[in-house]
């Protein structure tokens, strides 16, 4: 009989809390595009280049937090050519996106093969530091749960707030939700659907960049291949867990953080990891057929407007 | 009686001589124009890492068709491509995206090397049928969640199918790792049997009758998508469903039919893999054929015929950029980057019909 409490304890929780953090900032990044309407499944390769220009920036200038910023503005940038494409061009959202996606995945060994002499894995660059928070240091298990983290993982839960204040206390905020939900009717009250629009999927691709680096970054200090391993496409899962809002986002967020921390554990004794990295995606299926809830998206999402 | 023609008519006849040449290179256009700009682009991503384009390029060009071996690599790596090639086409023919058809195509060459490992030796012909028709449900199956979900509740297919696919690429990975592993280090299943195994036909390259299986599949799909009335009702659904539904055509019907036989097609497609060039499953034996489908089905423009020529194109170049990797410090990933780049220029179809207005003004 394993020990449950040798796999469940207070350090596994501040894994969940790490693990979760990605997953949460994607799928906020996620929210915003898809309550203005259009569909961004190139989170994927938008964190996958910015947890790589992250740490290249590291390399080159010795500084984690430069490679924060330069690693969302990479994010950004990806976002703007899927952005270009589908509103611009009328592309077909899933393509552009799926482009962005495979660039990723070629472009980032191609350069690591270029800088470090690996396609697999970079060298070991300066990461960002890890932060306590002051008042709470002293108390036994709160500061084990909420420390020493990177401080991306602090910013995740300011842009949590701050993503659920745009979205619905702004006047901004409710243009967005009426672009995602009836394009028509707010281009009618005079909304500009293109300039949202182009803003919410650069707001995207900035914030799956940011998750880039924190799992470069703020958890490894290092870019290995693959190293996103799909969580882009498991943000996706927790933004419609989350029923496209910010606080149930965080909440399915740190639902299947937990699932991944427990797995790193589980996977320690020998249990198959396979089955809890499935959980997600059957969780979001069950969502998505209503078993489980229901999840609704916008209205008007996917659809070109010209 | 013959006349001589004059110098006009001979114009007029040598005219439409060049137009007939010319219409169809201007009928694909775009695409041509598409995979000119990928190059280019992977051209500059060459020079600005500080590599030699004319170099690279002959490398890519000889590892793909440079000698008999080259082209038999080449065509062994097209096999799989015409399979998920078609199986995103048909989909999206439906106005449904399928892209998850790595799943599937995992899935299915689970069960074909599970029928060809598990069941005795039987006769070759029966042996084959039934891990094809295996990997066919397998595969098909997979999909009918994600079917059902759109058809009945308009759930978006394209996270189910995605979702879905990473769930069969983690299963038959937990199936392969256990409870079907053969014996040794290497995560791979029992060899299986020889009645099983799809002849090779150009030694000592790794191609096999699977071809003839994959080209009849496209032959197949192109019969049934433009001369019966179900392939009718699914190109109508995809164009517009209502008036679809207007006409009589039943939506529900068309979506269900058409994503399982995209999910049968990308199982062949495994089952092709296994039973031709591995022989069992070997944890990782895809290189994400799955996924690269749906690039070569836009690419096809969703036509049987194209999705050949585009599968040959990326095989092609997976078999050249293997060859550039191995004789330049160039890596492979190159030849996913100028993927990526054919997949996000046909992407925009305004962008393409401009560059189209051009074309056709030449």
């Amino acid at each position: 009989m394993i020990d449950i409490w040798n796999i469940v304890d207070i350090a596994l929780f501040a894994a969940m809390l790490r693990m979760a953090t990605p997953l949460v900032l994607a799928a906020i990044g996620g929210v915003f595009t898809e309550r203005a309407g259009v569909i961004n499944i190139g989170l994927e390769g938008m964190m996958m280049l910015g947890a790589f220009w992250g740490v290249a920036t590291s390399h080159w200038t010795g500084s984690p937090w430069l490679g924060m910023i330069v690693g969302m503005i990479v994010g950004g940038l990806a976002a703007l050519v899927h952005a270009f494409l589908s509103i611009k061009y009328n592309a077909n959202q899933i393509v552009s996106a799926l482009g962005i996606n495979i660039l990723a995945l070629g472009l980032t060994p191609y350069l690591s093969a270029m800088i470090w002499g690996s396609r697999g894995a970079s060298a070991a660059v300066t990461g960002l530091p890890r932060w306590e928070i002051p008042l709470i240091r002293d108390i036994p298990v709160l500061s084990e749960f909420l420390g020493p983290h990177s401080p991306t993982v602090f910013l995740m839960v300011i842009i949590v707030i701050a993503a659920h204040l745009i979205l619905f206390k702004t006047r901004w905020g409710l243009h967005i939700r009426a672009t995602g939900e009836f394009t028509k009717a707010a281009a009618t009250a005079g909304v500009n659907i293109q300039r949202t629009r182009y803003i919410c999927v650069v707001i995207s691709g900035v914030l799956a960049g940011l998750a880039g680096v924190h799992l470069a970054l703020g958890h490894l200090a290092m870019f290995s291949w693959g190293m996103t391993g799909g969580r882009g496409f498991i943000a996706l899962a927790v933004m419609i867990f989350g029923n496209w809002r910010p606080y149930r986002a965080i909440a399915a967020g740190l639902l299947f953080g937990f699932v991944d921390a427990l797995q790193i554990r589980l996977q320690g004794i020998g249990v198959p990891v396979q089955f809890p990295q499935m959980l997600p995606y059957l969780i979001t299926i069950a969502v998505l057929a209503g078993v489980m809830g229901r999840a609704r998206p916008p209205s008007d999402i996917g659809k070109p407007y010209d | 009686m013959i006349t001589t023609p004059t110098s006009a008519e001979k114009k007029v006849v040598g005219r439409s001589i060049v137009w007939l040449m010319l219409s169809p290179v201007i009928k694909i256009w775009p695409e041509l124009a598409a995979i000119v700009a990928a190059f280019l682009v992977g051209a500059i991503i060459l020079v600005v890492t500080g590599h030699q384009i004319g170099e690279t390029f002959a490398y890519l060009f000889r590892g793909a068709f440079g000698s008999r071996l080259a082209i038999g690599f080449t065509l062994t790596r097209t096999v799989p491509l015409i399979f998920t090639g078609l199986a995103f086409s048909i989909a999206f023919k439906c106005g449904l995206f399928n892209i998850g058809a790595e799943g599937q195509l995992q899935v299915g060459a689970f069960a074909a090397a599970w029928v060809g490992f598990a069941l005795p030796p039987l006769p070759p012909l029966i042996h084959i049928s039934l891990a094809l028709l295996a990997a066919a449900i397998a595969g098909g199956l997979w999909v009918l969640v994600p079917a059902l979900l759109k058809a009945k509740r308009g759930v978006h297919e394209v996270v189910t199918t995605m979702m879905l696919a990473h769930v069969g690429i983690l299963l038959t990975r937990y199936l392969v790792f256990g409870p079907f592993k053969a014996p040794g280090w290497i995560p791979h299943t029992p060899r299986i049997a020889a009645s099983a195994e799809l002849a090779r036909i150009m030694p000592p390259t790794q191609l096999s009758t699977g071809i003839f299986i994959a080209l009849a599949c496209a032959l197949i799909l192109y019969w049934f998508l433009w001369k019966t009335s179900i392939g009718y009702g699914i190109r109508a659904a995809g164009l517009n469903p209502h008036a679809a539904e207007t006409g009589g055509v039943s939506v529900t019907r068309s979506i269900v039919v058409a994503l399982v036989i995209s999910g049968a097609l990308a199982g062949l497609g495994g089952a092709g893999e296994i039973l031709g060039v591995f022989r069992r499953f070997v944890e990782g034996f895809s290189p994400g054929w799955g996924w690269d489908g749906i690039a070569v089905g836009l690419l096809g423009r969703l036509h049987p015929v194209g999705v050949i020529l585009s599968a040959f194109l990326f095989g092609a170049l997976r078999t050249g950029g293997m060859a550039v990797a191995r004789a330049t410090p160039v890596p492979l990933d190159i030849v996913v980057v100028l993927q990526a780049m054919v997949i996000l220029f046909i992407a925009a179809p305004k962008l393409m019909k401009i560059l189209k207005r051009r074309g056709e003004k030449e």
